[in-house]
């Protein structure tokens, strides 16, 4: 209760941030991260989405509890680090929000419009259950590696299309992922631009997300960053749930490989 | 019997359509090129179709050993340099005052846009350009003081448009957009940009 009452005092706190120019967010998450170094919003979000796994649902009634992220039945711990992997069951290598959505589907028997029509919470609306999810799974991996052996052929095929999306540059500003994560110490306005072909920046940066964002009161997960970044490169919208963005975080995780998993983390 | 002539036909009709999808992605590697087909959509001003065509410089850039010296690099400067269009008249510095919106505005071919929103040239993304304004970007050099560093002559005046319609003229799988050669930008625009840059009473040449 003590830490319930505390969380609602930063969330308030950190709403109050939120009108403030840019600099002075930056340095009022600071300051929110050295005082209360145990606590982040998304704890709400772990709550709410261990809640969910655990409980009934759906047309057929069933909890999560059935559902294989890879490590058998049920195995939260230790899954997110190993994802996007290679499903037997399914005969294609899936992330975690795919492999969300097939048991959704499959245990829980919702369709798959009522899994996929809204990943992302918009302003002022209900958080959805896919964040709430994700955030839950994606902590109980929280201070381990992370491991993408890249053993099954699915998965170094799924590496490599997502190889060549990084360096994919098209649309009418001849923009790729590497036009703006290529280099070290780069900036667009006042946002730095982590450096994907660095080692040590990949692995810091994939291992922060999902991330309470400030500036959207959310947590936010790592499809809906590249949601975004597609949105910024003028590319057209990603069709959430699909390979394409599969791929793509099949690249990062790669890239990412052996970093300590230390999200959800706080983001401007 | 009709019924299976329905069925061939029906898998006739499914072959064709796969191998058009396909065609339409022709210059990506196939798989990446049905990747993209299959989860993209298209939004606002962004069309998937026009998106999938990769010109030979996007082609070129997009792959991930590319050599930026070889003979087709040249090849294709050349090319990029031969296409730009310069203004009439030798007008080329219009209103710096506009120049500073239009540098200003991140607006315009994104998803989120509408059709008819009036794009914006977003040179401060990866530009320092006035001194008053420190949210800038740093993937490009500092474009502060740029009449007053190189003067104002008609060479300095042409290179400079140049640069703003096809910089992969001069730097083949430059990171700057083709403002000019893309239709980003109008000409009138893009002379208002050079004011900005080239009109000795910007304040960017103080
Ligand atoms: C036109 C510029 C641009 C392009 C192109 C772009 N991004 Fe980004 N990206 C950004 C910006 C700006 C941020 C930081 C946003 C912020 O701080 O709010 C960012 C942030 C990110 C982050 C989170 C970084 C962090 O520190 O946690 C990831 C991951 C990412 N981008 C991946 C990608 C991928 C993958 C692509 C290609 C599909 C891509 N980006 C293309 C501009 C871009
Ligand atoms: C996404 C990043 C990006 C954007 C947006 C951008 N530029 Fe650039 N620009 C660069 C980079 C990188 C260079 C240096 C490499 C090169 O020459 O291509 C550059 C170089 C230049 C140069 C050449 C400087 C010299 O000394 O020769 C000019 C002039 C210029 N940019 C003007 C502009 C203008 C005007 C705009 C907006 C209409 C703009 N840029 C938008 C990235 C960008």
């Amino acid at each position: 209760m003590f830490n319930f009452v505390r969380l609602v005092l930063v969330i308030s706190a950190l709403g109050l941030t939120h009108t403030y120019a840019d600099d002075e967010t930056t340095s009022g998450i600071q300051e929110y991260r050295d005082l209360l170094a145990d606590i982040n919003p998304a704890e709400l979000w772990i709550l709410s989405g261990e809640d969910l796994w655990f409980s009934a649902a759906g047309p057929n009634e069933a909890s999560l509890e059935e559902c294989d992220l890879g490590k058998g039945r049920g195995v939260t711990k230790g899954a997110y680090v190993e994802l996007p992997r290679y499903f037997p069951d399914v005969g294609k290598v899936m992330d975690l929000e795919q492999r969300l959505i097939h048991c959704r589907m499959v245990i829980q028997g919702f369709s798959r419009d009522e899994v996929t029509s809204y990943p992302f919470t918009k302003r002022g609306e209900e958080t959805s259950a896919i964040e709430f999810l994700v955030t839950f799974i994606a902590s109980e991996s929280k201070g381990m590696r992370m491991n993408i052996p890249l053993e099954h052929v699915a998965e170094q095929n799924m590496f490599d299309l997502g190889k060549q999306l990084f360096y994919l540059r098209a649309g009418s500003h001849d923009f790729g992922c590497i036009t703006c994560h290529s280099g070290d110490n780069k900036r667009i306005r006042l946002q730095e631009l982590p450096n994907f072909r660095n080692a040590e920046q990949a692995r810091k940066t994939y291992g922060s997300w999902p991330a309470y964002r400030v500036s959207a009161g959310e947590v936010r997960t790592m499809q809906h960053r590249l949601y975004d970044c597609f949105r910024q490169q003028r590319f057209p919208e990603a069709i959430y749930g699909d390979d394409l963005i599969t791929a793509l975080i099949m690249f990062l995780a790669k890239s990412a490989d052996g970093g300590v998993y230390d999200a959800p983390a706080m983001k401007r | 019997m009709a019924f299976v002539r329905f069925r061939v036909g029906f898998w006739a009709v499914c072959f064709i359509l796969a191998l058009s999808k396909i065609a339409a992605a022709d210059n990506l590697s196939p798989e990446l090129g049905v990747l993209l087909e299959e989860g993209l959509r298209s939004k606002g001003p962004v069309k998937v179709e026009q998106f999938l065509q990769l010109d030979p410089i996007q082609k070129f850039c997009s792959d991930s050993g590319v050599n930026i010296h070889s003979e087709e690099a040249g090849a294709l400067m050349s090319e990029a340099l031969e296409q730009i269009q310069y203004p009439d008249d030798d007008d080329y510095v219009g209103d710096w005052r506009e120049g500073e919106r239009i540098a200003q505005s991140g607006k315009g071919l994104r998803f989120n846009d509408s059709d008819d929103t009036i794009n914006g040239g977003n040179c401060y993304a990866c530009h320092q350009i006035r001194k008053e304004e420190l949210a800038y970007g740093t993937l490009g050099p500092s474009l502060y003081q740029y009449g007053k560093l190189r003067g104002y002559s008609m060479q300095v005046l042409r290179y400079t448009w140049a640069k703003i319609f096809n910089p992969q003229a001069f730097l083949i799988c430059s990171n700057m957009p083709r403002y000019g050669h893309k239709g980003i930008l109008t000409m009138g625009q893009m002379r208002d940009i050079m004011g900005l840059l080239l009109d000795p009473k910007s304040p960017v040449n103080e």
